[in-house]
Parts: C-alpha cells; structure tokens; sequence
C-alpha cells in the first residue's frame, strides 16, 4: 500500500519489467538530449541568442538614425524603410506599434535588431509563425533570412497594456 | 473500502514487534479519533486545518471557475462577451486563483493530512499552523482585491517593468510567506513523528512524495522571494525597477517550480487514491521514491525552457539548461507514468479481473469518482500533458509556439487535466473521511470526472491546434480590429477558438457540478461519524 510502512528490505534493484520500461526511457531521454543540440547546430533555424544591454533611449536613437537612412516612404503615418542587404536593421516596439515597415529583399541576409521602449513585448511573425521575446533593456539581434516574397504581419503576442490586441506591424518581402 | 481494511490487517499485524515497520504509540495525548473507515488515526487540529484550508481552496476554485467560463467566452468568437479590459482583468483573477490559491491551499491540505494520519503524529505546531492559514488568507484577499479592483492588470506572470498597486506584490509575499510557514509545518511534523518513535521503518511512498513536494516548495518560495521583495520595494517607489531580463529568469524559478510541486502532490495523490480506490500496492517502492528524488534534484533547470526565445541568455545556456537536466526530470515522470498504472492494474488482476491485456481496466471501479478522477488524471497528464511539455520544451518547436495558445494547451493538461482532477478525486475521500459528511446526488458525482476531463481535453487541443497557427495566448481580439496593420488567421483557426468555447463550458459545467455537490456535502451532507463512508 502506498500509505502503509513498506516491509523492511524494500530497497531492492527493479523486477525485469520496469528494468525494460526504466532502460527504454533512459535511452529516449539520451536521444531527446542530444537531438536539440544536434538540430540547432544542423538545422541553423534558431537564434544564436546574440544580444546587447542597451537603454530605451538608446536604442531609440539608434532606430531613428537607421530610418531617417533609408526611409522610402509611408503607410498609415509609419515610415517604410528598405535597407542595403546585409546590414543592421532596427525594429521597435512600443505600447502598442511596431516601427518601422520593413522592406527586405528576398535570400538577402539581415541582421535584425529588435528593441523595446516600455514593456516586455513579443515579435511573432505571422504566418510564418516565428515567436521571439522583446524585453526592455536589451537590443535582441536575428539574424534573418526572408525565403518567400510577400506580405507578413508581426503580431505582439506578450500581455502590454490593454491595447496589446491592437498591436500588429508589417514587413514587406521583395523578389 | 474492503481493500483499505486489507491494508490496514497488514499496519495490524506489525504493531506487535518493536522493530518491525509500522505504527506505534502515537504522540496526540487523546486529540485523536480513529477513522470509522480506515482504521487510521486522526489528529484532531490537523484534521481541522485539512477542513480549513479545503474549504478555501474550494472558495478560490469558484472565483477562478467563474473567470474561467467568462474568459471562454469572451475567446469563443461568436459571443466575444467580455470587453477588452475586463477580459485582462479577469484573465489576471483566473491565474491567481486557480494555479496559486486552488492548488496550493489544496496542498497544504494534502501536507498536513500526510504527516500526521499516515505516520500516527499530531500536528507539530496548531499556532503556527493559524499564523500561516491567517497569512494565505490575507494574501488571497490582497490579491484579489488589488486584481477585481483594476489596481493589477498584469496577468500572472506580472513581468516587470509592467507595473500593479503594492498591494499586489503584498499579497503574493503574505500568501507565499503562509504557504512556507506551513511548509515548515509539515516538515516540523515529520521530525515530532520520528522523535516521539510514532511509527517504525520507513515512511509509507505517499508521504515520501508529499515531502519531495515540500522540499520543491521551500525551494520554490525562496526563489518567489528573491523575484517578489524587489518588485514589491519598486512599486512602492522605493527602488529602480528590477532588470526585466532578471525578472523573467528569476520569476521563472518560482513559475515553473511551483508546478513541479503540483506535480509531486498530484503523483502522491495518484498514488494515495490508488490505493483507496483498488487496494493498489507499489511494485517497487525504491523506484518509486528514486523518480521522486529525480523531480528534487532535476526540475529546478527545467524552468530555463520558459526563456528558449529571451535575449539575455545565450544558445549555449538555453540548451544546456533545457536539455540534459530537463530529461531526467522527464525520466522521473516516465517512471511514474508505468508505476502507477501497473500498481493498479496488480491489483486488479490479483482480485480476479485476470481477462486478455486489458480486461483490469474495463473491470476497474468507473463508477467511483474517486478512481474516474485519478485515472483520467494519469492519462491526460502522461499523454497530452507530458507529450506537449517535452515538446514544447525543445529550442526547435518553441520558437514556433512561444506564447502561442500552445502553451495554455499544453498546461490546461498539467495543471487542470491532471492536478485539478486528480485533486477533486481526492475531494471524493476528502468530504467523507475528514469531514465525515456524505455526498448527495451519487450519481452526478460519478458522472463529473467524465464531464470536467471531457470538456477540458477538448479545449486544450483545441488551443494546442489554434497556436499551432500562431493565434496568442492572453489575446483580446485576433481579428485586430483598429490595429496599425491588417492582422489575422486562417479561419481554421477561428473554428478551433470555438472549439476552445465550447470545451471550456463543458469543462466549467463539470466544474459547477463539483463545487455544487461539495459545497452541499459540506453543509447539508449526511454525517457518517460513527460509521464506514458509503462505498462510492
């Protein structure tokens, strides 16, 4: 019973069914173990995890500068922006908007800064449905590479306000 | 009850011998009666705060049940019945309520039920035992009302620099300070028992689970410690906001751990209804206690997953932290999860029920809830629970379900699914046993496990599938009306969100019939001091 004094010599090795089951899940758990890191170094799908301390200001500044560099136009008061491949690209996030409209070219390789100026916020690309953490006081980078024209949305999908649900950017994917 | 009473011949036959395990004189100097169906002990101050802290576990499970109905419906498309700002505000109620103060008052129960009637002791201290009871009632209270009265829009997870009213931060430290005074309690009780030689020979598995469930937590509280006091200093104005990177980490020492305490006791719980309900009997008791080592030593880095997409924590740290320890956490779960199931399907196969691979099951007492309850409990929490946990916790499928409606999925089958259930089955011995009142309405009572464990299922597949196509988790309105920019689903998702509706109301309908036929078994029930409960 398992709420009565188990018999004195209870601690005794396992009978040879749970020896099977403990064996098979040890094994399954090694495999589980070393598939994650297999994958992340042979799939090359997730962040490296590259990121910086900077302050809200700070990286503000540095938003502002990148867009005022290579806006193109605007759409719904928020500048579009289409950077040389290759290079830093900024995103901000803030009670509840996304700056700026990205406009990136297909198989380029950028590197996305995203930075947020209040609260916790959350990058989710969709419909790719790409999920990253955008927390305050850090430059979070991705480096980014768009395999598919088209239109995609960035939704927040991290609680910020009571204006969270309206909190939906875009970036633009050309051939 | 007949296979307790086979229980209870074998306690019988080894008070005899001084060596030999089992009880011995207890130490509650006449605060004690015997129980009318057990045969066990019952220490009298322990047996009221079982009653105490019961009855405000069930209280908070009603305030959260309500929230969760109406944050159903609000997240149904169609009826969408909540505005935005109350569907926050009652999403931050349903958390609080359900996974801190449901459970956890839940578990006090199950702590001083396990140290004092299962190893023949009184409660270490009745003093203590009112200080923290006062200290977790007064913080539910704070937190409730810093959250109903719109002062703490935060969600659960109160992220820093997102700011709540002090009273807020109060209220989780009182609650959590509480909760760790019983704790304490408990662990004061297991030292009494052995001082005053109570029993002889190791502690039965139940209350080797509930211990390792008592270790998690002290491990757990300090850590809500460390995240809390800070947060709580800067709302009062007194100091900077806490990094937010640092928050999260830490935050999630407390978040995460403090399900693997609901673990250890639903898995205590599992193993204690198995018992009551068919006589089941552990095959081996050192691996049964070897898994409940592997929880303490192994689930505290598990809660590194929770930051798999985070800045601040480099790909090295997150894979080393989610994987190897992560799996021997994983392990002790595989254990229980052939353990269990085995232990009742002996004890099947000994009373007869002997027919091809699974005629024990078919044979198994469906009608009594507290077995329904357990049973389903171990199939939603091993299956979809354990399965979406794993995966969820990979680096690899993370990044596409972080904060996506996969998560509350993934958890509605840990922590509802499993915990929950699992706790009101126990419910079904609880009532009888410690409040020696008898359900009514028999029954509804044996159909409700099916109801509640129906309507729950669907509703966390349904949100699993929806996250799967990127809806969110704490989402108002997926169709972004008066947003910057066009947003939205494909429409399968919209069909899933009423899936997650109709789910949640009929789990919810399970709910109610649970807390109606407590609430009057408690009040108006047919006493059955004197007498054996009636067999479910």
């Amino acid at each position: 019973m398992s709420i009565s004094f188990p018999e004195q010599g209870w601690f005794k090795a396992p009978s040879a069914g749970e020896r099977l089951w403990i064996g098979l899940a040890i094994a399954w758990c090694i495999v589980l173990t070393l598939a994650m890191p297999y994958w992340h170094f042979k799939g090359k799908q997730n962040s490296t995890g590259e990121a910086y301390r900077v302050t809200p200001a700070e990286f503000y500044q540095r938003a502002q500068k990148f867009i005022e560099a290579y806006k193109v136009g605007e759409d719904r008061y928020t500048a579009i922006v289409q950077p040389p491949p290759g290079t830093d690209v900024y995103l901000t996030a803030r009670m509840w908007r996304w700056d700026p409209v990205l406009k990136l070219k297909k198989d380029q390789t950028y590197r996305l800064h995203v930075g947020s100026m209040d609260l916790n916020h959350g990058f989710s690309l969709q419909p790719v449905n790409m999920n990253f953490q955008v927390v305050p006081g850090y430059d979070h980078v991705l480096t980014l590479t768009p395999t598919r024209a088209g239109e995609y949305s960035i939704v927040c999908n991290e609680f910020c306000g009571v204006g969270h649900h309206t909190m939906a950017g875009k970036i633009i994917v050309e051939e | 009850m007949a296979t307790t009473a086979n229980g209870l011949a074998v306690l019988e036959g080894q008070v005899s011998d001084e060596e030999k395990p089992g009880f011995k004189t207890g130490n509650h100097a006449g605060q004690v009666r015997t129980c009318d169906t057990t045969g066990l002990p019952v220490c009298l101050t322990a047996q009221r705060f079982i009653r105490l802290n019961a009855v405000a576990a069930v209280v908070f499970l009603l305030v959260g049940g309500v929230a969760a109905l109406l944050l159903a419906l609000t997240r149904w498309p169609t009826v969408h019945l909540l505005p935005a700002d109350w569907y926050y505000r009652v999403l931050t109620a349903h958390g609080l309520n359900m996974l801190i103060l449901w459970i956890i008052f839940m578990e006090i129960a199950i702590l001083y039920f396990a140290g004092t009637t299962l190893l023949n002791s009184r409660l270490a201290s009745k003093g203590t035992a009112w200080v923290a009871f006062g200290l977790m009632v007064a913080g539910a209270l704070a937190i409730n009302g810093a959250v109903w009265s719109g002062k703490a829009d935060v969600m659960m997870t109160s992220y820093v620099p997102l700011q709540a009213h002090w009273s807020f931060y109060l209220g989780i430290i009182l609650f959590a300070v509480g909760a760790l005074i019983a704790v304490i309690n408990f662990l004061a009780t297991l030292y009494i028992a052995k001082r005053d030689k109570t029993y002889a020979g190791s502690v039965p598995l139940v209350v080797f689970g509930a211990t390792a469930a008592a270790i998690i937590a002290v491990v757990t509280l300090l850590h809500g410690a460390v995240v809390m006091i800070p947060t709580f200093l800067w709302s009062l104005g007194l100091t900077e906001a806490p990094d937010a990177a640092w928050y999260r980490l830490v935050w999630w020492g407390l978040g995460h751990q403090s399900q693997q305490i609901n673990v250890c006791a639903m898995v205590s719980v599992w193993y204690l209804l198995g018992t009551l309900t068919v006589g089941a009997k552990p095959l081996n008791q050192a691996v049964c206690r070897g898994a409940f080592v592997l929880y303490i030593l192994f689930i505290n880095l598990a809660s590194a997953h929770h930051l798999l997409v985070d800045p601040g924590v480099g790909a090295g740290w997150k894979i080393w932290n989610t994987s190897y320890a992560m799996y021997l956490a994983v392990l002790a779960s595989m254990i229980h999860g052939f353990t269990v199931p085995a232990s009742v399907e002996v004890a099947m196969r000994k009373k007869g029920h002997d027919k091809g691979l699974f005629g024990w099951l078919f044979a198994a007492p469906w009608k009594n809830p507290g077995f329904s309850a357990f049973f389903l409990s171990l199939v939603i929490f091993g299956f979809l629970g354990g399965i979406t946990g794993v995966t969820l916790g990979t680096q690899q499928i993370n990044i596409i379900a972080h904060n996506t409606l996969r998560i509350p999925g993934h958890f509605h089958t840990t922590v509802v699914g499993g915990t929950s259930l699992a706790f009101m089955g126990l419910a079904y011995y609880v009532v009888p046993l410690i409040f020696q009142k008898e359900y009514p309405a028999k029954a509804l009572a044996r159909l409700q496990p099916f109801v509640f464990a129906g309507g729950i299922t669907l509703m966390a597949i349904a949100m699993s599938f929806a996250g799967s196509y990127g809806v969110p988790r704490r989402h108002w309105d997926i169709n972004f009306t008066g947003a910057q920019f066009a947003a939205g689903f494909d429409s399968t998702a919209h069909l899933m969100m009423g899936l997650v509706g109709i789910g949640g109301t009929i789990a919810f309908t399970g709910l109610l019939i649970f807390l109606l036929l407590t609430v009057a078994a408690v009040f108006f029930g047919r006493s059955n001091a004197g007498k054996k409960m009636e067999a479910w």
